[in-house]
């Protein structure tokens, strides 16, 4: 959980995090907003379930994959945070949906997921 | 497209490199992913810029990107923000996405300014929401005003542990507590560079101040401190010691900086262990040239030695770009490189110094406990690389077949540095025999559609 610091500027741009509402100042990133929105994990990983939360914040360590605007597995350390910008939990591996757009598949070099999943 | 150079990273080295190739007159193009230039140390840059009368929790240093922001918006150079680099092919082509497009430049040369990574601190716990880096926290502070709610503690050495300290009180937050890991004896080795630190005497003027400046804000530093170990549910709820415990909403780490060798691992460019930094360097020379003839790296990726050296390195790296390209002849090129390089000097002789101090204990490189995660993607623990290596597994990548350790999403940036010194250990080798994980493309993960789309006239419908 994170808070804005006293004399800060003010937070103008407004995300949906788990539906709900939250206000960050610009140059914020969507992982900001989630650590903002005092969620308790933004993702539960797909070997044990276990909770994550952002860890690096630059990029590296993949640990702040949530879906942003329907689109999963991204790394939300690395995208600003836009008006409207809807960002929700990820769990386990991401879901193919049956129909989605080809636009939409994130790739990775990684084998289909054990469970769950297309 | 193609360009006389392109830099990858808009940290310090890729900004001044920038700037300055375009000053020789060569066509320079700089990839970032962030949003604006400044890399990690100067994060946020331009937003601070645009706050001029807000007093920064950051500090002067850190106001030191401005110029160097400034410089290269007013350089000419094409600057990408927000591009996601994800496939260099050694002849000189960039595969970069941005906004779900993908697309190709071809790069006469090119200069890697990937910078420095937090160097993994693989403790029991390590992967429980509530424990992040001491970096990531300052980025929070850098790029959105946010500080830890509650009680945080910050947990290992170097100085930008105790930098994060400052700036977190400065900004209203100060921490519960900040437990120092720096061995004994690292105060005796330290003292055989007695001459890098009268050398270095501005920097380490600097790093005293900053001490000094925790101890004033009332930060208590427990000193020696050994064992640690995050403990919690669901969440991290308190940190253990060795003779100590603290409940805390918030445990930052921090074990200092290694270079960011992930593209160059890539490029199977060749790669060394640094005994004093204790991590891999791409081999380079006095200009940044690496086993590559068209490919250069300047800056932390190039081993760590700190913004302002960053800087020079970059400056260095890019006279040398125009020579090879024939703007400037040697001789010029040494001329403006020779006061480049006195000052590069003085900067850098601060380095064996810190090195010293502030060196890992070896429990930071090869966790003691088995159950300690080593790869957070795959979750799997330091007990089962060293079965593995009993099977047979003699290094990083076969291990992959054994584990899938390194197979995750963050491509064994995070475990690299901890799996090859895991397998070194357990087979008694020399780190530097073991080696890497060879990263492939796509180095950051890209859409079909933004594969399917290269080549393709976005506005041509008929497709």
């Amino acid at each position: 959980m994170f808070r804005p610091r006293p004399d800060g500027p003010a937070a103008t741009i407004a995300v949906e995090v788990e539906g709900r509402t939250v206000r960050v100042p610009a140059g914020a990133s969507a992982a900001a907003a989630v650590l903002l929105a005092g969620l308790p994990s933004i993702r539960e990983t797909p070997v044990t379930g276990s909770g994550r939360a952002p860890y690096c914040m630059m990029g590296i360590c993949f640990d702040c994959l949530a879906e942003i605007n329907g689109v999963p597995n991204r790394q939300s350390c690395m995208i600003a945070a836009r008006p409207g910008m809807r960002i929700r939990r990820q769990y386990g591996a991401r879901e193919i949906a049956p129909n989605d757009a080809s636009d939409h598949l994130p790739f990775f070099p990684l084998p289909e997921p054990r469970s769950g999943g297309a | 497209m193609t360009v006389d150079l392109a830099i990858v990273g808009a940290g310090p080295a890729g900004m001044a490199a920038a700037t300055l190739a375009a000053e020789l007159g060569l066509e320079t193009v700089l990839i970032d992913e962030q949003d604006g230039p400044g890399g990690q140390i100067y994060r946020g840059i331009e937003r601070a810029s645009a706050q001029r009368n807000d007093p920064s929790p950051l500090g002067r240093d850190y106001l030191a990107g401005r110029p160097l922001a400034a410089a290269l918006g007013a350089s000419g150079v094409d600057y990408r923000a927000a591009t996601t680099l994800w496939h260099i092919d050694p002849e000189g082509t960039l595969w970069l996405a941005a906004q779900n497009r993908s697309d190709t430049i071809a790069a006469r040369r090119i200069l890697l300014a990937t910078g420095a990574i937090e160097r993994p601190v693989p403790i029991p716990g390590w992967t429980l929401p509530g424990v992040m880096t001491a970096g990531a926290a300052q980025i929070l502070l850098k790029t959105a005003d946010l500080v830890p709610e509650g009680r945080a503690v910050l947990a290992g050495q170097g100085p930008l542990l105790y930098l994060a300290a400052l700036q977190l009180a400065r900004a209203g937050e100060p921490p519960l507590a900040l437990l120092e890991t720096t061995s004994p004896g690292n105060y005796v080795a330290a003292m055989r560079h007695l001459g890098s630190l009268w050398a270095g005497c501005r920097a380490a003027a600097k790093g005293l101040a900053l001490i000094a400046g925790v101890r004033r804000a009332g930060i208590p530093i427990r000193r020696g401190v050994r064992g640690l170990r995050a403990v919690g549910r669901t969440r991290f709820e308190h940190v253990v010691w060795d003779g100590g415990a603290l409940d805390a909403e918030h445990l930052l780490l921090h074990e200092g900086v290694i270079p960011n060798t992930q593209i160059g691992l890539a490029l199977q460019l060749v790669h060394e262990w640094d005994a004093a930094q204790l991590s891999w360097q791409p081999k380079i020379d006095e200009w940044g040239r690496t086993s590559l003839p068209n490919i250069a790296v300047a800056g932390d990726g190039g081993g760590i030695f700190g913004a302002e050296a960053a800087v020079l390195s970059g400056r260095l790296a890019a006279l040398d770009a125009a020579a090879a390209l024939g703007r400037l002849d040697d001789a010029e090129r040494d001329r403006h490189a020779r006061p480049i390089r006195a000052a590069l000097a003085r900067d850098r002789a601060i380095r064996p110094f810190l090195d010293a101090l502030y060196r890992p204990s070896p429990s930071v490189l090869v966790p003691p406990d088995d159950d300690t995660i080593a790869c957070r993607c795959e979750e799997v623990s330091v007990g089962r690389i060293r079965h593995a290596v009993q099977l047979g597994a003699p290094g990083p990548n076969q291990l992959k077949a054994f584990t899938r350790c390194g197979m995750g999403p963050c491509q064994g940036r995070i475990c690299g540095p901890i799996v090859s010194a895991v397998i070194a250990e357990a087979r008694g080798v020399p780190i530097a025999e073991i080696g890497n994980y060879r990263p492939r493309a796509p180095y950051k993960p890209i859409t079909v559609g933004a594969l399917a789309g290269i080549g393709v006239d976005p506005t041509d419908q008929a497709c």
